[in-house]
């Protein structure tokens, strides 16, 4: 096991009350694996990533629950200890590659300060592995491109500088904060190879963090699926898109674009809003949007072999087909 | 670049040549300005003011005056009015002291305003910060007139902790220079203190919520680090421009009342005389001399730029 979050919260004490961006979150990560936590916006995904890493500094946010990693609790970490934890051992690449280099350093050197931040290396060293760094994530003319600022780059290829950047610790796990979101859809299928590679040669653990079920089926392991601050579904990916228990789940799948069925005049859509994470339902926190709600509903169902949901295993098989494709209900109107 | 400085340039002369027309102007309309009437003394005759007029030419057409004047100003024979003095001289003279004081007050004014800026920005909402707002406040509030007639009354009257005012050359005793300058530069620098510090501590905040910020967290940079090579540096590009307005406004002629209240026979002492007096001459010449040294260093504080932004290059159509 490379990284154990048990019980994760993160709250913020805001002048209309405490919102619980993050409420009880559970979830391991093995050697080598890529993990998918997949949400909506709001559902406390990124807030999770970052949090694993101690960046929600925000001065009105409590943490509470452990993060396990090689032995230590990082939610118990002070900065000093946590150096050697980022960018070492845990690397982060973040949603918006326009905004997360420097304008103002040039992108070897960005590389460079990282590397001399942990180890003890010469100038001339550093760049060289900066320039070894950005050839092997496919940037070309690495001799020349580190020199360059980041305004200088495209978007795929400032992504692949913060990827190039990540690795340059050689570390054991990734996290990545919807690292395609901001990319057009063919970059984001070269972003995603990119880290599939790393995965399979290097054996790069990978947190993906994304709202996106076909980013999810291109190279994810295993997917947790959260709604409301909370995982709802944590499964193999073929369990999940094949097997799904949750009716969220089946609320995303049956909400995706198919091209091998015939177009619907409209797609479907999950009716209603996201509760409010100010004062959460006190049950299923997906009750109110669900059509198959049933009186055990007002009670909080229990994370229960990766599935938060009260009904009947076979209740749910039943429920969740739709004229043979998995969905939540047929013909919502909104 | 070539084209930038090109551009900058034919701005500035654009820039000097209105500046010029507007003093020379206001001068016209100001009631009893009339430069022959006051030579001429008490009781002059009518023919004594008009002799003493068509000595200054002021008997000509209003636009031929302005062409004399410029073309004074631009051979350096422009000389006062009321003292018969040349004007170029006399700013040169000041130049030395004007100097002193402003680089002094200048170093004194950016390198306790970064301070006070980063304390307050790192230490948001907390006692720190509160404190040093409250100072920021005061300092922007409290007039270089009253703060330098305070500062005169209790240390070098009641408490005789530094000379009394006016200028020692620095080539004469750069020890004595120094001391005689230690309340001037503190007191034209507590204003600029003030308003610095609250702009970058602004800058600061907003930087702190930047992505590249938590890049460089995330990258595992130790915090100071963090704090002064991506917050801080990334927010000193206002306050460069900032700078170069005013420090070239206090170099051309704008420290008048700290030069006025501290005796320092500067640009800006000379400048409050000839206003004192309706001195055409003086004011113009002044004038110019600080529209310049505004221009200027508004121009190279574009160059500045340049260096530490690299998203700007100079002379480029801006991207749209």
């Amino acid at each position: 096991m490379m990284l154990s979050v048990r019980d994760l919260a993160v709250r913020f004490a805001t002048d209309g009350g405490v919102v619980r961006a993050v409420d009880g979150v559970s979830f391991d990560l093995d050697k080598g694996e890529i993990l998918a936590i997949v949400g909506e916006s709001g559902s406390g995904k990124s807030v999770t990533a970052q949090t694993l890493l101690g960046l929600t500094r925000a001065p009105n946010a409590t943490i509470t629950g452990t993060v396990e990693f090689d032995g230590q609790d990082l939610t118990q970490l002070d900065d000093e200890q946590f150096r050697e934890i980022r960018g070492k051992r845990i690397a982060m690449i973040f949603q918006d590659p326009m905004t997360s280099l420097n304008p103002v350093y040039r992108v070897g050197d960005q590389i460079v300060e990282m590397i001399r931040a942990h180890r003890k290396v010469s100038k001339k060293e550093a760049r060289d592995s900066a320039v070894d760094l950005l050839r092997s994530v496919g940037i070309p003319n690495p001799e020349r491109r580190v020199h360059n600022y980041p305004h200088e780059f495209s978007g795929g290829m400032r992504q692949r500088v913060m990827i190039a950047m990540a690795l340059a610790l050689d570390p054991d796990v990734l996290i990545a904060d919807e690292p395609t979101t901001a990319l057009d859809v063919t970059v984001q299928a070269q972003i995603l190879r990119l880290l599939d590679d790393l995965n399979r040669e290097r054996g790069l653990a990978v947190v993906l963090i994304t709202h996106d079920l076909g980013v999810v089926a291109e190279i994810a392991d295993r997917v947790a699926v959260m709604y409301a601050g909370q995982i709802v579904e944590d499964a193999t990916l073929d369990k999940l898109f094949y097997d799904p228990q949750h009716p969220y789940t089946w609320g995303l799948l049956g909400s995706l674009a198919r091209l091998d069925q015939p177009r619907p005049a409209r797609l479907a859509q999950i009716a209603g809003m996201p509760p409010s994470l100010l004062n959460p339902p006190t049950g299923c926190r997906f009750a109110a949007r669900c059509p198959h709600e049933f009186d055990k509903c007002a009670e909080p169902p229990p994370l229960v072999d990766g599935d938060r949901c009260w009904l009947d295993p076979e209740d749910k098989r039943r429920l969740r087909d739709l004229d043979g494709r998995i969905g939540l209900q047929k013909g919502v109107a909104s | 670049m070539f084209r930038f400085v090109a551009r900058r340039l034919t701005g500035m002369i654009a820039v000097l040549f209105a500046i010029s027309v507007i003093v020379f102007l206001i001068f016209n309309v100001i009631p009893n300005s009339n430069p022959a009437i006051r030579i001429a003394g008490k009781n002059a005759n009518p023919e004594l003011i008009a002799r003493v007029s068509s000595d200054l030419g002021l008997d000509q057409p209003i636009w031929v005056q302005y062409l004399t004047l410029m073309k004074k100003i631009f051979t350096g024979t422009l000389t006062s009015y009321a003292s018969a003095q040349n004007v170029t001289d006399q700013i040169w003279r000041g130049l030395p002291a004007t100097l002193s004081l402003t680089i002094g007050a200048a170093v004194l004014w950016m390198v306790l305003a970064v301070v006070f800026g980063y304390l307050s920005a790192i230490h948001s909402g907390k006692f720190t910060d509160r404190a040093l707002t409250i100072l920021s406040l005061v300092g922007i509030s409290m007039p270089v007139f009253w703060l330098a007639a305070i500062l005169l009354y209790f240390l070098t009257f009641k408490v005789q902790l530094f000379p009394t005012s006016s200028y020692v050359p620095l080539t004469t005793d750069p020890l004595r220079w120094a001391s005689h300058l230690i309340l001037p530069w503190l007191t034209l620098a507590v204003l600029y203190v003030g308003f610095y510090s609250r702009v970058l501590r602004s800058n600061m905040l907003d930087v702190m919520n930047e992505d590249y910020v938590r890049t460089a967290r995330a990258k595992g940079l130790p915090e100071r680090q963090v704090r002064i090579r991506h917050v801080l540096r990334n927010s000193m590009i206002p306050i460069v421009t900032l700078f170069g307005l005013d420090f070239g406004a206090v170099v051309g002629g704008g420290a008048i009342l700290t030069e006025t209240v501290f005796n320092i026979n500067g640009v800006g002492l000379y400048a409050g005389r000839a206003i004192g007096s309706l001195d055409l001459p003086p004011l113009v010449g002044v004038t110019m001399f600080g529209a310049f040294f505004i221009v200027f260093f508004n121009t190279v504080v574009d160059i500045l730029y340049a260096f530490l932004d690299p998203r700007i290059r100079l002379g480029e159509a801006a991207p749209a």
